[in-house]
């Protein structure tokens, strides 16, 4: 009767199919019942129509080589996908616009320069955090205004007209967000101020800009400043947008460090004031280190929001990446009936690409500073 | 200085230095800050006038009563090229305040849409979603406008041509074409209709919450509302022998080539510049929304759910009844920024030819007068005003939600 | 604490960028070495960029004159792109000099602007483009059509007169920029593409078949495009008209820059006033007496600049017309240099 007892353990059997597996997992995630099954089927047919056209535009029916709008129009009048002949030719337009070829190399350390220092920076594991970040907020933007303006040290000046493309893009955001986050801190002190004017002021102006759209700030930057300046005085064209941008963010800029600001607890500045230390010193050495850390993923929105609105100043006739872009359709050698949609395409393109990778980012560092909330 | 600074000035400062008295530093700072402000707008001021007396530029705002001489192709109030400035500005106004109040409905819709989307268990449903929301929020409005008048503007059949729907509805290059409504004699009823019936649904509801606090009973008020809101007017509307009739799109393929196609004065069309505005704002608000909703819905915690379950609440009323009026405590105030946004980013129609208030007004009015002062000023003003009308409804509204503690 | 910052960092930046724009003009153009140009962002003929960036163009060219007349050095030119709406401001403002963006005459712009027009380089009229397709044969059978045009210019206002003054109906729609207007008017948005005839010529190579579009040949509208100052500054105000009528009076006395410097050992009084080897006419403008000499070598007469840029043989394909001299029958008239 021994046979009956056993010594070693049954094999495991594999859980039946409906369970877990792929099998159940399609079934609980994908047609739990009729409905649901429907929806997943137009779902299905949806997102393959869309991926479909997109991948027929983009490779399948796509031009790779050309060298004139011409190659990318059938002779039989057939389908064509994107033109991208039109890309590779422009291509250098759209990163540096008309800057001088001879001295494009200023552009490209800027690129570089701020890459190599803004990599480490946004890494949170790496030492020097304090220089790293000065660095990027004073050192950079000095050398990037000397080496792209020119005029000293030995370098041809280059005039602001001659910018474009994704340097104008660049410029105009990186300035904006800079320039807006000293502004923006200390309208975010004056409306936490217990000074009534300060308050005050500090509403005004911060409602006031958060009030109208950036194309009526740039449209007064370029058409109305001039005028409320003394006989004799002007800004470049490209300067007075800046000016409008800053300020335009300044008082996003300043709802955001407001917000971090009021996350640090009282005993935070009852124990700052136990010590003895001024206003300022309060501000600059306990609170402020403190909420800026904190928002840091709402700086990164903010100038996302901005990076994606520095299209607007080709509406004032700057010629940023969809500038520039939106430019060259009318070259006369590169018309076709394509070569709008790979044009916009490109530019979608990189646009999205930016902001994806920084709103990436901007989740990645909240997740770090939120690790107790989490449920 | 922060609030608590108050407490130790209230205690004894005789002892201390005049400049290092914290309330004589606060006023000697807030009177040169008024100082530097008045200094800065007088200067300004005196610049322009200066400015404008050299150069010999009209100023005022006198040019709102002058002859506009151009046309526009979409305007609300009765328009003509003999029109003044002035009513350029209401046209303008309007066009704004139509597209973003059907932009901030469409957003809503397809936002609340998404952000339950992407929280459903149907994978693909979440991650079509998904796809949606990440793409099309991190791509400039701008350039999303672009895509949708000139590229997909090429798409649709041309003016000779169209894509119809139930032989009423139709699409080609021109707009959008539908049939209009005509209102005869005896319509008015319908409308009295209306309103009685709403009425009437306001005071059902007041007396079921009421009936529903002392007795527990419910009352089936939706369906009631419903009733008394469609069908009674429908009653009347049949009974008055129906005073209304549709004024359908015309459209001739014969004659001279610039003839065919829709007539005008027929039917109601959508202008493309209008549709093109309206999709590019409410897709692209609704990413921002979506992601709101989300975040609203998620904010509320599980024990709520569990809760309400273990009352006995079927998961349609725990959502109605339990998640959404939590969840909407959350969403509101980021919805009402995402609205003004959307009326902010209406003025991106100057880019497609779409006459709000930024492309006839601060565009063209701009151009044939000069007066970059005073138009621009305006504008802003507008923008300003409307932002604090949407700002001063939400915050009613929200305040309407809020949690109320007993 | 806000403002003090503002005001210092608005200051730095007016360090940087200050330029100075007083009463005497041409002073200031010395001191820095070379004119600012205000011109369009991208006409065919008037004012475009070649492939290697330069800026090329009749509108251009005036510029370049002026330079010539002031420097001997066409080069000495900065260019600013301008639309339409910030032109006059920019002009008005100073941050430009001269305003070359084939810029209508008008008597508002003339007196209430606070500008001054120095002369007409070219004289154009608004027309009308439609599709060969649609068999229209004139501007009065286009009732009832969409037109499109950029807002903003004369342009919207002349075609709102001309349906108008005819009884016909019509729609408008009005893009910001040119680019705009022509992609719109090529997807089949409108029937009619209006702005200046020189415009249409220029517009028309951008559309994806330039052969299937017609220019109508009714003209309803005067639009004299000229170079325009500031008002008071009558010096330099005197230098730019005077360099427009030399490159005219240069084209009427046959001097060109391939025989200009023969046309130095001329006999003829008229052209020895005009190079420079008689009279003081230079000075009397502020800049050297070789004034009209260094304009048509390093420039060219009036006939050259138009054939160089608009011409016959360039792809816009105009011909002379009103623009030929008054004594081949055009408007084209330069008082003398005496």
């Amino acid at each position: 009767m021994s046979g009956y007892v056993r010594e070693t353990e049954a094999p495991e059997l594999p859980a039946p199919a409906f369970v877990k597996g792929p099998v159940h997992w399609i079934r609980e995630n994908l047609f739990p019942n009729w409905w649901n099954s429907i929806l997943t089927l137009v779902s299905l047919y949806i997102g393959y129509l869309l991926f479909s056209s997109v991948i027929d535009f983009a490779l399948i029916s796509a031009v790779f080589t050309g060298d004139s709008g011409k190659s990318c129009i059938r002779e039989s009048g057939g389908h064509v996908g994107a033109c991208w002949p039109f890309i590779w030719a422009k291509f250098d337009q759209f990163i540096y616009g008309r800057y001088p070829l001879a001295e494009r190399w200023r552009v490209d350390v800027v690129y570089l320069v701020g890459m190599a220092a803004l990599i480490p920076a946004l890494m949170p594991a790496l030492p020097f955090k304090k220089w790293n970040v000065l660095f990027l907020l004073i050192v950079y933007p000095v050398m990037t205004f000397f080496l792209l303006v020119g005029g000293s040290f030995g370098l041809e000046p280059v005039e602001t007209s001659l910018w474009g493309g994704l340097l104008v893009t660049l410029v105009v955001a990186v300035t904006g967000i800079v320039a807006s986050l000293p502004i923006g801190i200390i309208l975010a002190l004056g409306r936490r101020s217990s000074m009534p004017t300060a308050r005050f002021v500090s509403i005004i102006f911060i409602e006031f800009w958060r009030g109208v759209p950036l194309i009526t700030v740039l449209f007064m930057s370029s058409v109305m400043f001039p005028l409320l300046l003394p006989e004799g005085v002007n800004f470049d064209k490209l300067l007075r947008a800046l000016v409008g941008v800053a300020l335009f963010s300044a008082a996003y800029m300043a709802e955001v460090v407001r917000g971090g600001l009021q996350a640090i607890p009282r005993g935070q500045y009852e124990g700052a004031q136990a010590l003895g230390l001024s206003y300022w010193k309060m501000m600059g050495l306990i609170v402020l280190p403190q909420a800026l850390k904190l928002v840091i993923p709402g700086i990164v929105n903010t100038f996302i929001g901005l990076f994606k609105d520095t299209t607007l100043v080709m509406i004032i006739g700057l010629f940023d990446l969809l500038g520039i872009v939106q430019l060259n359709f009318t070259d006369p050698k590169w018309i076709s009936p394509v070569t709008s949609h790979t044009g916009y395409l490109f530019a979608a393109a990189i646009f999205w690409m930016f902001c994806f990778s920084m709103s990436r980012y901007s989740i990645y560092m909240e997740n770090r500073l939120h690790t107790g909330h989490k449920r | 200085m922060a609030s608590i600074t108050e407490k130790s000035d209230s205690e004894d400062t005789a002892k201390v230095a005049l400049w290092n008295n914290p309330k004589a530093r606060a006023l000697v700072f807030q009177v040169l800050l008024i100082g530097l402000i008045l200094w800065s707008g007088w200067y300004m001021y005196s610049n322009l006038q200066a400015n404008l007396e050299r150069q010999n530029i009209a100023s005022g705002f006198g040019f709102l009563n002058t002859t506009a001489g151009f046309g526009i192709i979409q305007a609300l109030v009765p328009y003509s090229e003999t029109s003044t400035f002035g009513t350029v500005f209401i046209v303008g106004l309007l066009n704004t305040i139509l597209v973003s109040v059907i932009g901030i409905f469409f957003a809503t819709m397809l936002g609340f849409l998404l952000g339950i989307s992407r929280l459903s268990h149907n994978w693909v449903i979440s991650k079509l979603a998904t796809v949606y929301i990440e793409t099309l929020r991190n791509i400039p409005l701008l350039l999303q406008i672009f895509f949708w008048y000139f590229a997909v503007l090429r798409s649709v059949p041309g003016k000779r041509d169209k894509w119809s729907l139930l032989d009423s509805f139709h699409l080609n290059i021109m707009g959008f074409h539908a049939p209009k409504p005509i209102f005869e004699a005896g319509s008015s009823f319908v409308v009295y209709a209306v309103i009685a019936g709403i009425i009437a649904s306001f005071f059902i509801k007041r007396w079921s919450t009421k009936r529903q606090m002392e007795t527990g009973q419910t009352f089936p008020v939706l369906w009631t509302s419903l009733g008394l809101i469609i069908g009674i007017p429908l009653v009347v509307f049949f009974a008055m022998g129906m005073p209304m009739h549709l004024d359908y799109a015309l459209f001739k393929d014969t004659g001279s080539r610039l003839r065919q196609g829709f007539q005008a004065g027929h039917g109601m069309v959508l202008i493309p510049e209008f549709l093109a505005l309206l999709l590019a704002l409410s897709m692209y608000t609704a990413t921002f929304i979506a992601e709101i909703v989300r975040a609203g819905i998620l904010a509320v915690s599980h024990g709520q759910t569990e809760a309400a379950s273990a009352l006995g609440l079927r998961s349609g009323m725990t959502l109605r009844l339990v998640v959404i009026p939590q969840a909407l405590r959350v969403i509101i105030p980021p919805l009402t920024s995402q609205y003004l946004n959307l009326i902010k980013n209406s003025s991106l129609a100057v880019a497609i030819a779409y006459p709000d208030l930024v492309s006839v007004f601060a565009g063209t009015t701009l151009n044939q007068t000069g007066q970059a002062v005073e138009i621009i000023i305006m504008t802003m003003l507008v923008y300003l005003f409307l932002s604090l009308v949407t700002s001063m409804f939400m915050n009613w509204y929200n305040a309407h939600m809020a949690l109320v503690d007993r | 604490m806000k403002k003090i910052v503002l005001s210092t960092a608005l200051g730095a930046a007016v360090a940087v960028a200050a330029s100075t724009a007083g009463a005497a003009t041409l002073d200031d153009i010395k001191a820095k070495g070379h004119v600012q140009c205000g011109v369009s962002q991208g006409l065919p003929g008037f004012s475009n960029t070649d492939d290697k960036g330069n800026w090329t163009g009749i509108d251009v060219d005036v510029c370049r004159a002026v330079a010539a007349a002031v420097f001997g050095d066409a080069s000495k030119v900065k260019y600013t792109p301008l639309s339409a709406k910030e032109r006059f401001t920019a002009l008005q403002s100073g941050e430009i000099d001269i305003l070359s963006r084939n810029t209508t005459w008008t008597m508002t712009r003339d007196t209430t602007l606070g500008l001054n027009f120095a002369g007409v380089n070219y004289y154009d009229g608004q027309g009308f483009m439609v599709r060969k397709d649609l068999g229209v044969k004139s501007a009065l059978e286009l009732g009832g059509a969409k037109v499109c045009t950029n807002t903003g210019t004369t342009t919207e206002l002349n075609v709102a007169d001309y349906f108008r003054a005819n009884k016909l109906t019509y729609e408008i729609v009005a893009f910001e920029k040119a680019d705009e207007v022509v992609q719109a008017y090529d997807t089949g948005r409108c029937d009619v593409y209006t702005t200046d005839a020189s415009g249409l010529y220029a517009q028309r190579l951008k559309l994806a078949k330039p052969g299937d579009h017609m220019v109508l040949p009714e003209i309803i509208s005067k639009e004299p495009l000229g170079p325009v100052v500031r008002q008071g500054d009558d010096q330099w105000f005197n230098l730019v008209k005077w360099t427009l009528f030399a490159m005219i009076n240069a084209e009427e006395l046959g001097v060109t820059s391939a025989n200009i410097d023969d046309m130095k050992k001329s006999t003829n009084p008229a052209i020895k006033r005009l190079v420079g080897v008689e009279g003081n006419f230079g000075q009397n403008l502020g800049v050297s007496n070789e004034w009209a000499y260094n304009i048509v070598k390093q420039v060219g007469n009036y006939g050259e600049i138009f054939d160089a840029n608009v011409g016959p043989k360039t792809p816009l394909g105009i011909s002379r017309g009103v623009n030929a001299l008054w004594s081949k029958g055009g408007l084209q008239y330069a008082p003398p240099v005496r």
